[in-house]
């Protein structure tokens, strides 16, 4: 149980993370255009956040790792999400204004709006193998089926994002559904924390 | 496989015996976006911008051999028809190059004019002059930037066009952000007052009816051209939309000058329309709703 629901709640960072990834071209697209330059921006600063939040999750792994902590992550990362629903517009235009060259001012609008929540998400993998990890002789693969289960999460977000919610919804209805999918799983974890890790 | 075989197969798929006898890949440039063809036939050099398993994919942009000014596409004849709510334009914005034929025909029609044409791609720039005959000057100028984000721009910095020609939608993939209401209130607030906007969009598919609604809601009506291409035309304004009868009783003065391209107002106008023929339920694409692509395959 305990293992299952924390590769539920990998999986669900995974898919937030790249959904986000391609409604980013979208919320992006009205001020800066659909040039090359634009999704250039929007991948550099989603691996340079995960990459630091690689970083960082490790780290955060060191201090009394719990699942109670782990729905926390969830819970910033739900909230991190919620100012692009209302602060996008008025910052991209600011940026508009100031930077000519697309390829900048598409950089720094995809830093300002993704960045957060963007390094915030890449805690939850690193985390999630120091809450599985029972042994070292284990380690590689617990980690191992970890990343599986994260990166088919984000396969799976690239896919139903760019060939159905886009349909269903909105940009702004799907981001907000990915923020309290996000809660959800942070309130998940809460719910959990009687459970025993099997070790 | 050889370059024999492959035209062997382009001809195939060309069909038309007339056409396929003669016709060649003369160029191919392989861009930032997609695939650049430049095809010769007996008559004519042609701009098309892929080839997909043998198959020479919609042509964009054709010129006569013979006689460069001469419009040879339906559509872009079609397109002519903005000139007759703004005859004597001081300043053209046309978004999308191509090979270049619309921007020349409204040059040699208006010398004075300043003709601002914004294209992504500066590959299509580059065959555009080395394939098309296509100068830019002190009078065409040419910036390679996305179109959104040019009519942005102008808006910010309060510059007017008198006629805007909207020619981006070619190729396979749409770029959805120049489909959207946001987008063309943006075009509709850089046309002066009573200024004219042509838009050479799409005919077939569930995306006419969104295309349509969306274009009704913010212009508040317009007139539809259809051709047999599979392209269609809206003819909009700045102001009150215009009536088939203005553009009708405007084309009599202006005729005798764009016979010379090509332009048979009568035939352009031989379709129009300007009562609703889209489902009236149909969504208006925004930039928060746009599955324009998705649509178009509907």
């Amino acid at each position: 149980m305990y293992a299952a629901l924390v590769f539920m709640l990998v999986f669900t960072g995974g898919f937030a993370v790249m959904s986000i990834e391609v409604l980013a071209g979208r919320v992006l697209a009205p001020y800066f255009g659909g040039s090359i330059y634009v999704w250039g921006s929007v991948i550099t600063i989603f691996m340079l956040a995960l990459s630091i939040g690689y970083l960082l999750g490790g780290r955060l792994s060191l201090r009394a790792p719990s699942l109670g902590r782990f729905g926390a992550i969830f819970l910033v990362c739900a909230a991190s999400v919620v100012p692009l629903l209302f602060a996008a517009e008025p910052f991209m235009e600011w940026v508009f204004v100031r930077v000519d060259d697309p390829r900048y001012g598409s950089l720094l609008a995809s830093t300002a709006l993704f960045f957060v929540p963007t390094l915030l998400m890449g805690i939850i993998s690193p985390y999630a193998v120091r809450l599985l990890v029972q042994d070292a002789h284990t380690s590689g693969q617990t980690a191992g089926f970890l990343y599986f289960v994260s990166t088919a999460g984000s396969a799976l977000g690239v896919l139903v994002t760019s060939f159905y919610f886009v349909l269903w919804w909105e940009v702004s209805q799907i981001l907000l559904g990915l923020a309290l999918a996000l809660a959800a799983c942070g309130a998940a974890a809460f719910g959990g924390r009687g459970l025993r890790s099997a070790a | 496989m050889s370059a024999r075989a492959l035209l062997a197969l382009v001809a195939l798929a060309v069909g038309g015996a007339a056409l396929a006898d003669d016709l060649k890949i003369v160029y191919t440039k392989r861009s930032l976006y997609r695939n650049l063809l430049v095809t010769e036939e007996a008559d004519r050099f042609c701009l098309s911008f892929r080839l997909r398993s043998g198959e020479i994919n919609a042509l964009q942009s054709c010129m006569y051999k013979a006689d460069h000014d001469r419009l040879v596409f339906d559509y872009a004849k079609s397109v002519m028809a903005g000139l007759l709510l703004a005859p004597a334009p001081k300043r053209v914005l046309v978004l999308g190059l191509g090979g270049g034929s619309i921007p020349r025909v409204l040059h040699a029609l208006n010398p004075q004019a300043t003709i601002d044409v914004v294209e992504i791609d500066p590959a299509v720039v580059q065959v555009a002059e080395q394939w098309f005959d296509f100068k830019a000057g002190a009078a065409v100028k040419v910036h390679v930037k996305d179109g959104r984000q040019f009519v942005k721009q102008a808006v910010v910095f309060g510059q007017r066009w008198d006629l805007v020609v909207l020619d981006a939608f070619n190729g396979d993939y749409i770029p959805e952000h120049l489909m959207t209401r946001e987008f063309l209130q943006e075009v509709r607030s850089v046309l002066v007052p009573g200024g004219a906007l042509v838009a050479n969009t799409f005919s077939t598919s569930t995306l006419y009816d969104s295309e349509s609604a969306t274009y009704a809601a913010v212009f508040g009506g317009f007139v539809n051209l259809k051709r047999e291409d599979g392209n269609r035309v809206i003819v909009a304004r700045h102001g009150a939309p215009p009536t088939i009868e203005q553009l009708r009783a405007a084309s009599v003065a202006l005729q005798p000058r764009l016979a010379r391209y090509g332009v048979d107002y009568a035939a352009v106008l031989a379709e129009a329309r300007t009562a609703p023929d889209w489902k009236r339920n149909a969504r208006v694409l925004t930039d928060e709703w746009n599955p324009a692509n998705v649509m178009r395959g509907r």
